[in-house]
């Protein structure tokens, strides 16, 4: 038998009242009353070191899947598996999920390498130690020398970079990616967009991002699935 | 060419500038005039106690900052980041308690503490600490509200847990915030007065008690003056520092338009917020019940005389302490009502004037905001002193203690009415002037109506800080004209009698009364400050 | 409260004529501050207001029936305004000086006398039955005031007062002297008043320092600190609260009078014929309390004319049974309680006021300090 998937979904039902006005994300509210649920009975499964893209459009309940995966959200129905553990139950800090945000959430008091060795940090890798893995993460996505520059200063391009180097430097069970290259002007998008395929590769990444874009799925996946096929 | 005429501005802003001028600028210039004596300056700085005064106002502010900012954290985030019912009411309490007159605050924690513990510093700090909870938990809790969550996701993605999550990213990043709150929670101990009265041994002195001390018990009007100029250039270095503080320390983050409450999801954290909130709720009560029940409590046993006979303040018979208990709340509600006209009417003309003059309105708007830097005390004190003399006798008039507050409130007129004026959408006047409205008529008709909400506000705002006013009014008041705060202090220095009782029922009274003031303002404030959802 | 002629009835012409009268006067009045010593052209007030300390009865006592008969004599009522202990009505009397808070004020004692007359309260006058001679009083005390600035109205010895039953009932000796006073056997006895406040609290300080001299009393005064001895502000708290015998308190010592014990004697619930306080003679310094008109007041002939009442006789002969001094009027007698019971030692301490005047801010300061923290 093949061993077990990098990722499984199974069942996973997520209702809640999807508001005309968006909410604040991660608000968890769930309403019961009836209205459609936002996943409903989705199952998805990842081979390890696969990228898989799940393609849908904007407001379609990709973010949410992912952020159920993340443990950010609880889902209402069904099960989370890592590597055939089930984590559903697991708070997000015990999951071994990485994230790379839509926003790219990188923290603007900490410099750009203190941002990509956070995780290492919260894994109790020692400050010289650190420090040299975080460099070399952000030289491995073309930082060279951005080490100690403010994040809040950095382009769009290199913020993403950054944000990506946080997430894989602490080689996670799987790799989750939210809309990464959305926004981008079309040379970065690009450009990265390949980058960002070969980089997950090399990392043997169990990787899930969604996108909008067929042609970047195309990219940067091994395998796309549609969300409204699951 | 829309511009409203400058006559108007004029016209309006006249008011209050003069005000400001004759009340507040002109009796400054005569304290330092007073204080700038090589006499009198000689003397101050040369006494020790002097010296002593300022350690002890600096390091109990210290404390009470440092204190009131590590209990009041945690609240702050259980406040700002989760919904739950209650939350709301909890959120009142605390901000009544910060509302509250600093005698009530005294008086309550008079009644709560162990005799032990009476007129000790510890009390002070206790009673600083719960007074300004409220300032750190709605400051940083504001900010921490509209943080975007997302990022402690992202931390815990990286493997941070909740703790980690709390001190490495969200304690950083509400740092402003902090210093925001830690500013003004210093600046309100540091000036510490009715709590230090009440609650402080008689050898124990803020400078705020120290200048009224020296001035209205010893005479000593110079070394009185020196002292209050010594806090005010305190003051002025602290809010210089803190605002420098303020900006090197400001980061952008991209804050959410809307709240990020949710209800706790797990028992762990349904447990943590119970806590939270059952230990806030019962700190901040427990004061105000301890008053309540105290005022039952007199000498011969539980009765309600002090109640019934609050009209008495009888020591022998025919022998009074000289303060008529019934006769100060009169008093009180008089002074609150003239206050409140002084402060509504200033405060409109001087709210119209900023929100139309742009840049000299700024300067306008400033120029007000300087009675709430200067102390209480301060105030009252320049006014006693600088109309004492033909033609400008004023001391016995009935209208100085009512000016004296309204100086006081009318910064928050006009905090209230300026933020919404400016909100007014200028299109609207210009639509109004393509149907013929000549400048003076079009702002009549569509920037004046919007005045009328924020100034109710500011008014029930205004009556509450004079009801409440001791500072000022401990100089200003004449005998048998004294207000509900001075004989609070009077009678509850009575220790064990039933005089004592009748000063907690009439800070029960006050503190009643301030607190259906600040619903009112809650709730009439309301409309005003929901967010529109996008 | 206060004491008001029976209301005078008159025609409704009359009456609209007279309110007419009144809102006239007092929009004159509002209209500006009149100027500091009024001439004989104003007529005389309808009232007069007399400022006086806490301790001074506001009603129900022979004092005021005194004062209603001058009501009646003059048909000038009299308003009494409590001002709070000594100090603090002096200190408002200087911050409103000029524009004062009444019109006669009673209670200056020797000790404060001179900043009274530095800070200009009192306008000077010379009581006209003591100008012409008709009244009788004690030189010395006239030469206090070589300005006629006030007039000497009472006088006394403040003294530390004892309760004898509390002091039997513990088979101990009550106490005889200063040095006793800070003997631990003693401790935590004695309720004293703040200087800063209190003239009795005032005149106490000034007994130590004319005992342990200006070098020895800030001594003496921490180590009655370390005896645990109690500061009040006032007077009526040190006795009607804190004092175990008048006022059911805790503490069996107190600063008072030496005429306070005939008050215990006359007052006593069920009657006695010996007396409950005793005096500790040798802690007495002498107090002459003054009475004067205020400067700036708008009712200057009234008040003069209360002036002259409060050293006659009818008004004097009442003076001992309720504030417990002596009057200062030498043709009153005094009652037989007081003859019987009050302590009049044998020497009296006092200090040259020229050296009250210029250290008593500064004593006040060090004993605030020390005593205070």
């Amino acid at each position: 038998m093949t061993d077990q998937p990098g990722l499984a979904v199974q069942n996973v039902t997520v209702t809640f009242a999807v508001p005309r006005v968006p909410r604040a994300q991660g608000t968890g509210n769930r309403d019961r009353s009836g209205t459609p649920p936002v996943l409903d009975d989705l199952s998805l499964s990842v081979r390890s070191g696969e990228v898989v893209a799940l393609l849908g459009p904007s407001g379609s309940g990709k973010s949410t899947l992912l952020r159920v995966i993340a443990g950010i959200i609880e889902p209402d129905g069904g099960r989370v598996l890592i590597h055939g553990v089930d984590v559903t139950r697991q708070p997000t800090h015990r999951r071994a999920v990485g994230m790379v945000f839509q926003d790219n959430q990188l923290f603007p008091h900490m410099s750009a390498l203190d941002n990509v060795g956070f995780g290492l940090k919260m894994a109790g890798v020692g400050r010289p130690e650190r420090s040299e893995r975080a460099s070399t993460w952000l030289r491995r996505v073309g930082l060279t020398g951005f080490e100690h520059r403010r994040v809040t200063n950095l382009s769009g391009g290199e913020a993403k970079r950054v944000a990506l180097a946080r997430t894989l430097a602490t080689e996670p069970a799987v790799v989750l990616l939210d809309e990464p290259l959305t926004g981008l002007d079309r040379e970065l998008h690009d450009q990265l967009a390949a980058e960002l395929g070969s980089l997950l590769h090399d990392a043997s990444a169990t990787a899930l991002l969604v996108t909008h874009d067929p042609d970047e799925a195309a990219t940067i996946a091994d395998r796309t699935v549609q969300l409204a096929e699951l | 060419m829309n511009r409203l005429p400058r006559w108007l501005l004029v016209a309006l802003a006249a008011g209050p500038v003069a005000g400001l001028l004759i009340f507040y600028a002109w009796p400054f210039v005569i304290l330092v005039v007073e204080a700038v004596t090589e006499e009198s300056i000689r003397d101050t700085l040369g006494r020790s106690s002097t010296w002593e005064v300022v350690w002890f106002t600096a390091w109990q502010a210290v404390v009470s900052t440092v204190v009131t900012i590590a209990v009041g954290l945690t609240p702050a985030y259980v406040l700002a980041r989760y919904e739950f019912r209650g939350r709301t009411v909890l959120v009142g309490l605390l901000t009544a308690m910060f509302v509250l007159p600093t005698v009530v605050m005294g008086a309550a924690f008079l009644a709560l503490l162990p005799e032990s513990l009476d007129r000790t510093v510890v009390a002070v700090i206790a009673a600083h600490v719960v007074f300004n909870l409220a300032v750190v938990v709605r400051v940083v809790g504001s900010l921490w509200e509209h943080l975007p969550t997302d990022m402690e996701a992202a931390a815990a993605t990286l493997g941070a847990s909740r703790w980690k999550v709390a001190t490495q990213i969200s304690l950083p990043l509400v740092r402003p915030a902090v210093t925001a709150a830690a500013t003004i929670v210093f600046l309100f101990t540091f000036t510490s007065y009715g709590v230090i009265r009440i609650l402080a041994a008689p050898g124990t002195r803020t400078i705020e008690v120290e200048v009224w001390r020296r001035a209205t018990q010893l005479g000593d009007v110079g070394g009185a003056a020196v002292l209050a100029l010594l806090q005010l250039a305190a003051l002025v270095a602290i809010v210089s520092w803190s605002t420098i503080a303020q900006r090197r320390h400001a980061q952008a983050i991209g804050l959410l338009p809307t709240s990020a409450r949710r209800r706790p999801r797990t028992a762990g954290e349904r447990r943590f917020v119970t806590l939270v909130a059952a230990v806030v709720s019962a700190v901040a009560a427990a004061p105000l019940v301890a008053l309540v029940v105290r005022s039952f409590s007199t000498p011969t046993g539980w009765s309600t005389t002090a109640w019934t006979d609050l009209g008495r303040a009888e020591i022998r018979p025919g022998i009074r302490i000289g303060i008529d208990p019934v006769d100060a709340i009169g008093n009180s509600l008089t002074n609150a009502a003239w206050a409140t006209l002084f402060a509504v009417v200033v405060g409109a003309l001087a709210s119209l004037a900023i929100a139309a003059a742009g840049r000299a309105g700024r300067a306008l708007d400033g120029g007000l905001m300087l009675p709430l830097a200067t102390s209480a005390v301060t105030i009252g004190f320049g006014m006693l002193i600088t109309f004492d003399t033909a033609p400008v006798d004023w001391r016995a008039s009935w209208w100085l203690v009512p000016v004296g507050h309204a100086l006081i409130a009318v910064p928050f007129v006009v905090r209230t009415c300026v933020g919404v004026l400016r909100s007014v959408d200028p299109t609207m006047s210009d639509a109004a002037a393509t149907l013929g409205a000549s400048p003076v008529r079009a702002w009549r008709a569509t920037v004046v109506p919007y005045l009328w909400r924020p100034l109710a506000v500011g008014a029930v705002l205004a009556a509450s800080i004079s009801l409440g006013e001791f500072g000022a009014t401990s100089f200003l008041s004449r005998s048998g004209g004294e207000t509900m705060p001075i004989a609070i202090e009077q009678l509850l220095g009575r220790t064990g009698s039933l005089l004592q009782a009748q000063g907690f029922a009439l800070a029960t009274l006050l503190a009643a009364t301030t607190v259906i003031l600040v619903v009112l303002v809650e709730r009439l404030q309301t409309p005003l400050t929901r967010q529109p959802e996008r | 409260m206060s004491l008001r002629a029976t209301p005078r009835h008159g025609d409704s012409s009359l009456r609209s004529i007279a309110a007419l009268a009144m809102v006239v006067g007092l929009v004159a009045a509002a209209c500006g501050s009149d100027d500091a010593a009024s001439t004989t052209s104003a007529p005389i007030a309808d009232s007069v207001t007399l400022v006086t300390y806490d301790s001074f009865p506001e009603a129900d006592t022979s004092l005021n029936d005194a004062l209603a008969d001058f009501t009646a004599e003059t048909g000038i009522d009299v308003e009494i305004l409590v001002a709070g202990d000594t100090g603090t009505m002096l200190s408002k009397a200087s911050l409103t000086a000029g524009n004062p808070e009444g019109d006669v004020m009673w209670g200056i004692d020797n000790s404060l006398l001179s900043r009274a007359i530095d800070d200009e309260i009192f306008e000077p006058y010379v009581a006209t039955p003591i100008a012409d001679g008709s009244v009788d009083i004690d030189p010395e005390f006239l030469e206090l005031v070589p300005n006629d600035e006030a007039t000497p109205v009472d006088y006394g010895d403040v003294c530390v007062n004892y309760d004898i039953g509390w002091f039997a009932e513990r088979d101990l000796e009550p106490p005889s002297s200063f040095a006793d006073l800070a003997d631990p056997a003693y401790a935590g006895m004695l309720v004293v008043q703040n200087p800063a406040t209190s003239s009795p609290g005032l005149a106490f300080v000034l007994a130590t320092i004319h005992e342990y001299g200006l070098e020895g009393w800030q001594d003496y005064w921490s180590q009655l600190g370390a005896n645990g001895v109690e500061v009040v502000e006032g007077w009526t708290q040190a006795y009607y609260e804190r004092f175990t015998w008048a006022g059911g308190g805790p503490t069996p010592m107190v600063v008072s009078y030496g005429s306070s014990p005939p008050a215990e004697v006359i007052f006593a619930d069920p009657p006695r014929d010996d007396a409950a306080t005793g005096v500790v003679e040798d802690t007495c310094f002498r107090q002459i309390e003054f009475a004067g008109v205020l400067r700036g007041t708008d009712a200057p002939d009234a008040a003069r004319l209360l002036v002259d009442f409060l050293v006659s006789e009818r008004f004097q002969q009442e003076l001992a049974l309720n504030l417990f001094v002596y009057p200062t009027n030498e043709a009153v007698a005094l009652p037989q309680e007081f003859v019987d019971f009050a302590v009049v030692p044998d020497v009296s301490r006092s200090l040259d006021p020229t050296l009250i005047d210029t250290e008593r801010s500064t004593w006040i300061d060090q004993w605030t300090e020390l005593v205070l923290g």
